[in-house]
């Protein structure tokens, strides 16, 4: 099977007026990490929600491995894992504790539950803390704790909702070192939501742009950064002449301006574009005296496709509130 | 890695999953022993204080009684025989045969000489209520936290997800009752001479039926809300009412008619009813199954409604 997760028009609309999903049409391959990528509010945790089978679509069609989220809600139910945006560990319980209690829902047999615990807990390096009430946790512990109840079925397809949402920039990265680890060695196909473009970037294989409830583009990180048109090289040379004609004459550039003494250039593959321009340059007796090169961001993707920079939406009040319970708890202790 | 193997691994149970979410309530709740003491320790305060400090049997004691030793009746009005002097009560001795038929009121009012025996038994429907209405309601933090989402997420039952709320409250009640029932023992209640250790048996299934009708109610309720205030304002709302307009403080017997009316509906009127024929009551079985009959009906019609309405509520 080469599509693990399928929307077919996913739509959702709340109160019969706001709508949060917009007829969204898009495909999960098997083995890779698919990342939508948008704003608070733009209808991420909805559409996930919706593959999970906690929200009913309110049109259109979801399968995940071929099962219709709907119809075969419990056969999907079986065969996904779910780290949700929030911290939902019971902090009264230690972190042994709330694994097992996944397994009990799961319904694995005790035996083979308990040892797979055990397993998560030391992939998650928390198994020194397993014995301690998850109050006592800190934000990165209590991330690593969910990852580790939501693999505890196996699953084939791991849905992650905001992974990092509230993680200072180290735990972040030692998060997203997990998540490709796991990816790794469960062979797993990863479903996540970010609104960190670095994240986007760093780790998943494709990405789809989602806002206003709608997908604006779909493809990987460097396919929507070429799609840009390319890297920004800019050049200054020590003698006073016209050389745009000789850099324009390399191979790959695609346009070239002069600004305040110093040329800047739209080029593919710029790191290996800059050299030869400078050797086309010595060939014909000029001396770069200065070179900087600027590969496009998402975030200049985002700004393309969208039309203004990675904004906050206003969010409902419970939303908020439910960021900032999240928010002080990823703060620990 | 068994990958093939991990679809038929899952066997998820209605009874594992239904063990696991109340177990998971339960070890929460004994994890916190400061909640555990405050919970016991609010109807204890109601018990003894207002229990001990309204003395009802001490109205008619001796001594609060006070009549001069000399009580003169002029003869003008005593009727017959004509043309008596008057006579002169001794008033010690009245006051004495009034008090000596305080028990006798008391008796009839309450069915014991005691009021606090009877004021104790109604803290127990007391607690019983404000329990399983407040613990049904923890399925407000549930959602917010995001935990009932994780759960719908499993391919574990959906009964069982309502079902762990109503034992879980119905389990704490229990409990509770259990304690207040031995402090009231500890404090001076006292048992009727046909209390058996069976009728306890009896008691907690009282409880269990009372606990099971308010507590389903209570989540399909309080399901679909984000936020506490609402349902906690409306416990706050209905819990005075209902406790007053039932025996839990005084018989039904002596209230207006429209007061009557309403404890005679009220599941808590026959919750107290039936906990008082099984502990200071002497038995009386017609009137037992009469109070167990209609607490069977309020479990069963509120558990099938609060069930319907939550399971639709489940999946928004």
């Amino acid at each position: 099977m080469n599509e693990v997760i399928k929307a077919e028009n996913l739509t959702k609309v709340f109160n019969k007026s706001l709508v949060a999903v917009d007829h969204i049409n898009f495909s999960v391959r098997e083995g890779e990490i698919f990342g939508f990528l948008g704003p608070n509010g733009a209808g991420k945790t909805t559409t996930i929600n919706m593959l999970i089978t906690v929200l009913k679509p309110t049109e259109g069609k979801a399968f995940v491995l071929g099962f219709d989220v709907v119809k075969q809600a419990n056969e999907v139910r079986k065969i996904i894992g779910v780290v949700p945006q929030e911290y939902t560990a019971d902090e009264d319980l230690t972190g042994y504790e709330n694994i097992m209690l996944c397994a009990d829902l799961y319904g694995i047999p005790r035996d083979v539950a308990k040892k797979r615990a055990l397993e998560l807990l030391e992939l998650v390096e928390l198994t020194e803390f397993k014995d301690k009430r998850v109050e006592t946790y800190s934000g990165g512990m209590r991330r690593r704790l969910e990852l580790a109840c939501g693999l505890i079925n196996r699953p084939k397809v791991l849905f992650l909702d905001e992974p990092t949402l509230g993680l200072d920039v180290q735990t972040r990265a030692a998060t997203w070192e997990y998540i490709r680890r796991l990816k790794k060695e469960y062979g797993m196909t990863l479903f996540m939501t970010t609104h960190y473009l670095e994240e986007a970037d760093a780790l998943c294989d494709r990405i789809a742009i989602i806002d206003h409830g709608k997908i604006i583009v779909t493809g990987s990180p460097s396919e929507l950064k070429d799609s840009l048109g390319g890297d920004i090289i800019t050049i200054a040379i020590k003698e006073n002449a016209d050389v745009t004609d000789i850099i324009r004459g390399v191979e790959n550039v695609k346009e070239v301006r002069k600004e305040n003494g110093a040329y800047s250039i739209k080029a593919a593959k710029g790191e290996a574009t800059a050299p030869l321009i400078i050797e086309a340059l010595r060939r014909k007796g000029f001396t770069v005296t200065r070179l900087s090169l600027t590969e496009p961001t998402l975030n200049e993707v985002y700004l393309e496709y969208t039309g203004r920079a990675v904004r906050d939406m206003e969010e409902s009040k419970e939303t908020f509130i439910a960021h900032r319970i999240t928010l002080r708890r990823a703060r620990g202790r | 890695m068994n990958t093939s193997s991990t679809v038929n691994e899952c066997h998820p149970s209605l009874a594992r999953g239904l063990w696991a979410l109340t177990y998971r309530e339960l070890k929460k709740w004994l994890k916190d022993p400061v909640m555990l003491v405050m919970f016991v320790l609010q109807p204890l305060i109601w018990m003894g204080l207002l229990g001990k400090s309204m003395n009802i049997g001490g109205l008619f004691s001796a001594n609060n009684i006070n009549l001069p030793p000399q009580i003169p009746i002029p003869g003008n009005v005593i009727l017959y025989p004509f043309g008596l002097q008057g006579v002169v009560l001794n008033g010690t001795i009245l006051a004495q045969m009034f008090a000596d038929m305080g028990p006798s009121i008391m008796q009839n009012t309450f069915g014991v000489t005691d009021y606090f025996s009877f004021m104790a038994v109604g803290m127990v429907s007391m607690i019983v209520m404000t329990t399983t209405m407040f613990s049904g309601m923890s399925i407000v933090w549930d959602r917010r936290l995001g935990f009932l989402d994780k759960v719908i997420s499993t391919p574990v039952s959906r009964a069982a997800i309502i079902f762990a709320k109503i034992l879980n409250a119905t389990f704490r009640a229990m409990f509770q009752a259990s304690v207040i029932l031995a402090l009231a023992y500890l404090l001076g209640l006292q048992l009727s001479s046909s209390f058996t250790l069976l009728n306890l048996l009896g008691v907690y299934a009282a409880i269990f039926l009372l606990g099971v009708g308010l507590s389903s109610i209570f989540i399909a309720f309080s399901i679909r809300s984000t936020r506490m205030e609402r349902p906690m304002q409306f416990i706050s709302l209905i819990t005075m009412p209902l406790m007053f307009a039932s025996n839990t403080f005084f018989p039904t017997r002596l209230m207006p008619d429209w007061m009557q009316a309403i404890a005679n509906v009220n599941p808590l009127t026959y919750l107290t009813d039936a906990i008082r024929r099984l502990t200071i009551l002497p038995m009386d079985a017609s009137a037992l199954i009469w109070d167990f009959t209609y607490l069977g009906l309020f479990a069963s019609s509120l558990a099938t409604t609060g069930i319907v309405l939550s399971w639709r509520y489940l999946t928004r």
